[in-house]
């Protein structure tokens, strides 16, 4: 029988089915941070139960670090005994622990795939939403509770009943000064933040196909804000490419046996798919959000609208009161105080080279606090290899050290009460970056752009007017 | 984990859609290293302003709603991960939160902490609503072994699906964890094996 590819991996990690529907679905690969497993490690304490297979557990921490001397104990008490919990936790059960301090520390989704811990054909948990970012790599990638945290340790395995399967076809290729990061906001506009719910969904077409890995991170990241369980994209030999050679992936006959077993990971042609949406990538425009949740992306250039999307009208006036906008009016020559490039969504290599190749020889805005925290010590890294740092440096941005940071607001990064950030992450909720932040999200070259004009401009007349001074920038930008 | 069997409560409403695991615990209030005393935070800044006084015009700091049940408008939970949400609103008092849409995570998180999520239609959903601001004092009963919302004022009862397995579970108090650990022997099986060992 043709198989979609989340079948074909489903299939492969059925331990046994019970009763009622659920299967009892292996975990390859079990990813934790400092937030969200305490609990879980107490609760086997309290059980008495040992960590059974610990080897398949990474460790790492993220969410609560400050992007500010890292190398000194953390000021802030709570945070630093969650991470140091979570480092006493790590040492006293033996496992794998990238903290804070490590040369490889980094956000987990940021990190799990530099390491090649994500390998396709995966299952991959870890106690945090945005675990949809490793199905880029053709694996089954998703958030869990702490509960279910706790299970994993405790088994190895998780109670779950088979998700239906979404198929969305992007069709030909991405206008220039359009990435990755507007394809997935403009999906997510036109779905709804309860668009994918319950989905697993598979992204395909040629300009997915096109993207580099980094790129299609960042379109699995934010499958989680359409309410999918995850997202996730056939590997390629762009996806081999890119794992060769890397700490965890399989080295030398292993690797060649392991690239035949990833050929065989996509849909079948007649496979069929509960749910199938075509989309064709001319349409898409460099997007920005106006509103609360992620599905209020508008193109940069056009009005908000005048009334919400069929289903969302509560919540549609109470966003713009909060977001300080009207109906139907235009957000181009809005000014800006805050841009923030970073989060699991776009702080890699990829985003800082793009954010670098704008920025060159121009300085933000004098009114701007313009910050780029890289997803990765390996990021950051690259970014000082290869210069990147100093560009930033010139234009006035400031390169922290790597965290979640401005994302979620957990350490001392927030934005103030009432200021409008762009911001590359993932959400948009109210107070997300901080009590009554306000923030927009879109790609790291509108960031960027946002950050030099001081307000919000169309991307489209900026990208035309730079490839005609200075044409190489431009080409970057739009890389 | 507690017993669920049945709950005769009044509810509190909150009709707003969308109501993400950020609104209901904030993330800068996520740095406890145990479950306990999530509930003073849950809808923090909706229910305080910046400097802690109660706002007003929020349900919770209304004393004519009480009770149990929390009465949430569509998409309820959605955003991220955090169990600290249910944790939150159980350890707040809830039991029962009653929605049209439950987003995913959300739904399995707490219905790990013995909170239930109970799915109702849209239609419904928008009746319940009307009928509790219109009455703060509506009480409710639900019946998980029966799968039943009684409405007394209404002489009526819903009927709402649950997973059978997981409907199990919250009737005794059992989580996956204790069902998971029995499943050692046939998890080992599987380990060695399987089409491809990472
Ligand atoms: S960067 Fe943001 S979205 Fe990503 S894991 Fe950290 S907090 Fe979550």
């Amino acid at each position: 029988m043709p198989k979609t590819l989340v079948d074909k991996i489903w299939d492969a990690h059925v331990v046994s089915s019970i009763a009622g529907g659920q299967d009892v679905f292996y975990i390859d690969r079990h990813l934790i941070h400092e937030v969200t497993s305490p609990q879980a490690f107490d609760e086997l304490e309290a059980r008495g139960l040992p960590l059974f297979r610990r080897e398949q557990i990474v460790a790492t921490a993220d969410h609560n670090v400050p992007t500010r001397n890292q190398h000194l104990p953390i000021e802030e008490p709570l945070s630093r005994s969650q991470v140091d919990k979570l480092t006493e936790n790590c040492r006293k059960y033996g496992v794998e622990l990238y903290g804070l301090g490590h040369q490889r520390q980094g956000i987990v989704h940021v990190i799990g795939p530099e390491l090649g811990l994500t390998q396709p054909g995966m299952s991959i948990v870890c106690g945090d939403s945005h675990t949809s970012t490793h199905g880029a790599f053709g694996a089954i990638a998703f958030g869990i509770g702490t509960s279910q945290v706790a299970q994993v340790m405790a088994s190895q395995c998780l109670l779950l009943s088979r998700p239906r399967r979404m198929r969305i076809t992007v069709d030909g290729q991405l206008r220039p000064g359009v990435t990755a990061k507007d394809l997935i906001l403009y999906i997510i506009a036109q779905l709804g933040t309860g668009g994918a719910t319950g989905y697993f969904v598979e992204y395909a077409g040629e300009a997915v196909r096109s993207l580099t890995m980094e790129g299609r991170m960042t379109v699995c990241n934010m499958s989680i804000e359409m309410g999918a369980r995850g997202g996730l994209i056939a590997p390629d030999e762009t996806t081999f490419a890119y794992l060769q050679g890397r700490p965890h992936a399989p080295q030398g006959a292993r690797w060649e046996q392991a690239v035949a077993y990833w050929q065989t990971l996509y849909s079948d042609a007649d496979a069929t798919f509960d749910a199938e949406i075509r989309y064709d990538a001319a349409d898409i425009r460099p997007m920005i959000t106006y509103g609360t949740n992620p599905g209020m992306g508008i193109a940069l250039s056009a009005p908000i609208p005048l009334t919400a999307a069929e289903g969302e009208e509560t919540g549609f006036g109470k966003a713009l009161q909060y977001m300080g906008f009207q109906p139907g009016e235009s957000l181009l020559g809005k000014q800006i105080s805050h841009v923030f490039i970073g989060s699991c969504t776009n702080s890699r290599i990829e985003d800082l080279r793009a954010v670098a190749a704008y920025v060159r020889g121009k300085q933000k805005a004098p009114h701007v606090e313009a910050i780029i925290v890289p997803g990765s010590k390996a990021v950051e890294q690259q970014a000082r290899a290869e210069g990147i740092d100093q560009v930033l440096a010139a234009a006035g941005f400031e390169l922290r050290e790597p965290g979640c940071s401005a994302c979620l607001a957990m350490n001392e990064d927030k934005i103030p009460a009432g200021a409008y950030c762009v911001s590359t992450s993932n959400r948009n909720f109210e107070g997300r970056q901080g009590p009554g932040a306000r923030t927009l999200l879109a790609s790291p070259l509108v960031a960027a752009i946002t950050a030099v004009e001081g307000r919000l401009v169309d991307v489209a007349a900026v990208l035309e007017t730079a490839s005609a001074t200075q044409p190489e920038a431009a080409l970057a930008a739009s890389a | 984990m507690e017993k669920f069997e049945i709950l005769r409560s009044g509810a509190v409403p909150l009709p707003i859609e969308n109501v993400d695991t950020d609104q209901i615990i904030p993330a800068r209030f996520l740095k406890a290293t145990s479950r306990e005393g999530f509930g003073e935070n849950l809808f923090r800044d909706w229910r305080y302003t910046a400097d802690g006084q109660p706002r007003p015009d929020f349900v919770l700091n209304n004393a004519r709603y009480s009770g149990q049940i929390l009465l949430a408008g569509k998409n309820f939970g959605c955003g991220s991960s955090r169990e600290h949400a249910a944790w939150a609103l159980y350890d707040a008092g809830f039991r029962v939160v009653i929605s049209s849409y439950f987003a995913d995570i959300f739904r399995g998180n707490a219905l790990n902490n013995g909170l239930l999520p109970l799915q109702v239609s849209e239609e419904v959903l928008q009746r319940l609503l009307a009928e509790v601001e219109r009455e703060p004092g509506t009480g409710f009963i639900v019946d998980l072994a029966a799968q039943q919302l009684y409405v007394p004022v209404w002489e009526q009862s819903i009927g709402f699906d649950i997973d059978p397995y997981k409907k199990e579970c919250l009737l005794n108090g059992y989580d996956d964890i204790d069902f998971l650990v029995n499943q050692k022997e046939a998890i080992a099986a599987y380990e060695k094996q399987r089409v491809w060992a990472y």
